[in-house]
C-alpha cells in the first residue's frame, strides 16, 4: 500500500486554479523532491495532503485512508504525518522542551516522563538537546527549524512532510537543517519535501517531481531529471536556477542601453 | 542677518517653551491659591475621613473593580470567540452585541441592571446583593470592550501557529486553549490593564443603585461627607485614593509595554 496515493488532484483559490489534476504516488521509505517555480502549486500540493487546504476535488488517500472523505478522522490522520513549515511555527510561549512535549501530552496522553523522554532523545537526534529549557526566540533559524523537526519526529509519524523547510534561513544555516533531513531519509522514513535546494534534490531524493503551471511536468529519478531532463519547461527551470549567473539578457526580454 | 535653518529652528523652539511657560504661569498666577486652600485643603475634614475612607470605600471600589472586571473579562472572551467563529448566528450576535454595549453609557446599564432584571425576573436575583449587580451592570459594558481587545490579540497570533497545532493532531479547540489563547493574552495584557483603570472610575457610578455604609465606594463616600461638612475637601482625599489604586496600574501598563517591546 502506498503512503500517498494523490489521483486527479485539482484545487482552486477563488477562480484561481492552482492544482489542475495531480496524480502522485509516494511509496513506504520514499524521498520525493517536488521542485518547480514559485507559484506552481507546490506547497498547495503539500498542504492538501494533511488536508490544510481542502481540495477542490480528487481523491487523497494516506496509508489507505482517503482524507476527503467527510467521516474521515483528520485529526487521527495528522497524527501520523509530521509537518515542517518555511516558517518553522514553534511555539513561542514554551520552551523548547515543551514545544516538543506538548502534542504528546495532550494528543497521544503519553505520561510526562515518557513524553520527557522522547522529547530528550528526538532533541538529541537533531543535536540541540542542550537546548532544551531554551525559548524558540532564543535560537538562530537552523536551530528553530530543527526544534520544528524533533516537534514532529515526537509524535512518531510515518510520514513526514517538508514546506520548503530553508527558504527562511540564512544561507550558512541552511547546511544544518538539511544534514538532520538526510540522516532522516537516510534512516528509512518516508519523506515529501518541496525545496529549492537542488542540490539536496539531486543527493537524497529517490524521485523528483518537477511541477509547473499547477501540473506534474516530469518526474523520475534524479539522475534523470537533472542530468538530461526530457521536457523544455524543466530544462528552462533547472537552467535557470542552477546557473543564475548565465542568465543571458535575451532571455528575460532586456535590451541593453544603446 | 540671514539664519541658516537649523538656527531658525532652535529659535522656534526656544520661542515655544517660553510661550508654553507664560500661559501656565499665567494660569496658576491668576487662581486665589488662600481661598483654594482654605476650602478644598482643610486637614481636620480630611482626617475625619480616615480610616472609613480606606477601610470600607476605597476597599469596595477595588472590590468592585475585580468583579465587574473578572465577569467582563469572562463574558468578553466569550463574546471573542463567537466574534471568530465559523458559525454566521454567534458572530451576528457577538458584533450585535458589542456594537450595542459600546454605544451606551455605563450609567444608563448599571440603571438597567439594578432595576430591570429585578422587574424581568420577580423570583429571582443577581447573587451577591449590590455586588453582584455591579459586576454584571458594569461587566456588561466592559465585556463589549474587552472583547474587542481579546479578538484583536487572537488575531494578532500568526495563523502558522494553528496550522501547526492542527498539524500535530490537535483539535481546534485543544488548539486554542494550549497554543493560541496563551500567546493572545500575552498580547493583550496591557490593554487589558488599561481597562481595570478605566473600570476603577466607572465604579464611581455604583450609587445609583443605593449603597449603604457598607458598601460605600469612594466617590459617594466623598460626596456624603461633602454634603455633611460643607466643604469640598472629601473630593480631594477621594482623588488621592482613585490616583493610589490607578496610578501604579498605569505604571504596570508601560512595563508590560516595554518588556513586549523588547521581545518582539
Amino acid at each position: 500500500m502506498s503512503t500517498i496515493e494523490i489521483s486527479a488532484l485539482h484545487k482552486s483559490f477563488g477562480s484561481l486554479e492552482v492544482l489542475r489534476g495531480i496524480d502522485l504516488a509516494v511509496e513506504p521509505g520514499e524521498v520525493v523532491c517536488v521542485i518547480g517555480p514559485s507559484g506552481s502549486g507546490k506547497s498547495t500540493l503539500l498542504r492538501c495532503v494533511n488536508l490544510l487546504e481542502e481540495p477542490t476535488s480528487g481523491s487523497i488517500r494516506v496509508a489507505g485512508v482517503e482524507v476527503t472523505d467527510p467521516d474521515c478522522d483528520i485529526d487521527a490522520v495528522r497524527r501520523g504525518i509530521g509537518m515542517v513549515f518555511q516558517q518553522f511555527n514553534l511555539f513561542g510561549h514554551l520552551t523548547v522542551r515543551e514545544n516538543v512535549t506538548i502534542a504528546q501530552r495532550r494528543v497521544l496522553k503519553r505520561s510526562r516522563a515518557e513524553a520527557g523522554r522522547i522529547a530528550d532523545q528526538n532533541l538529541e537526534r537533531v543535536g540541540l538537546a542542550e537546548k532544551a529549557g531554551a525559548y524558540p526566540a532564543q535560537l538562530s533559524g537552523g536551530q528553530q527549524q530543527r526544534v520544528a523537526i524533533a516537534r514532529a519526529l515526537a509524535m512518531d509519524p510515518q510520514l513526514m512532510l517538508f514546506d520548503e523547510p530553508t527558504s527562511a534561513l540564512d544561507p550558512e544555516l541552511v547546511g544544518e537543517v538539511l544534514a538532520v533531513m538526510r540522516g532522516l531519509a537516510a534512516e528509512g522514513m518516508t519523506m515529501l519535501v518541496v525545496t529549492h535546494e537542488m542540490a539536496f534534490a539531486r543527493e537524497v531524493a529517490s524521485r523528483v517531481v518537477f511541477m509547473d503551471g499547477g501540473v506534474i511536468v516530469e518526474q523520475g529519478p534524479p539522475e534523470e531529471v537533472f542530468g538530461a531532463p526530457r521536457e523544455e519547461r524543466t530544462r528552462e527551470f533547472l537552467h535557470r536556477v542552477l546557473e543564475p549567473t548565465r542568465v543571458s539578457e535575451t532571455e528575460i526580454g532586456a535590451r541593453p542601453a544603446e | 542677518m540671514k539664519l541658516s535653518p537649523r538656527r531658525r529652528r532652535l529659535v522656534a523652539r526656544v520661542a515655544g517653551y517660553v510661550v508654553f511657560a507664560t500661559v501656565i504661569l499665567a494660569v496658576a498666577g491668576a487662581a486665589d491659591w488662600g481661598r483654594l486652600s482654605e476650602s478644598f485643603f482643610r486637614l481636620d475634614i480630611a482626617g475625619s475621613m480616615f480610616p472609613e475612607a480606606i477601610t470600607v470605600a476605597l476597599r469596595n471600589t477595588v472590590i468592585y473593580t475585580l468583579l465587574a472586571f473578572v465577569f467582563g473579562l469572562t463574558l468578553g472572551l466569550i463574546l471573542a470567540l463567537m466574534r471568530l467563529s465559523s458559525i454566521l448566528p454567534y458572530r451576528w450576535f457577538a458584533t450585535a452585541y458589542i456594537e450595542l454595549f459600546r454605544g451606551l453609557p455605563s450609567l444608563l446599564v448599571l440603571f438597567m441592571v439594578g432595576y430591570g432584571v429585578p422587574l424581568a425576573f420577580p423570583d429571582r436575583e443577581i447573587p451577591g446583593g449590590v455586588y453582584g449587580s455591579v459586576a454584571v451592570g458594569l461587566g456588561l459594558t466592559a465585556a463589549a470592550y474587552m472583547a474587542e481587545t481579546i479578538r484583536a490579540g487572537i488575531q494578532a497570533v500568526p495563523k502558522g501557529q494553528l496550522e501547526a497545532a492542527r498539524t500535530l493532531g490537535m483539535s481546534h479547540t485543544r488548539a486554542m486553549i494550549s497554543i493560541i489563547l496563551p500567546q493572545a493574552f500575552r498580547i493583550v495584557i496591557p490593554p487589558l490593564t488599561n481597562e481595570i483603570i478605566l473600570l476603577t472610575k466607572d465604579t464611581s457610578l455604583v450609587y445609583v443603585l443605593g449603597v449603604t455604609s457598607t458598601t460605600i465606594e469612594l466617590t459617594k463616600f466623598a460626596g456624603d461627607t461633602l454634603n455633611t461638612r460643607v466643604n469640598p475637601t472629601p473630593l480631594v482625599v477621594a482623588g488621592l485614593l482613585y490616583l493610589v489604586i490607578t496610578l501604579p496600574l498605569s505604571q504596570l501598563v508601560r512595563g508590560l509595554e516595554r518588556r513586549a517591546g523588547r521581545e518582539r
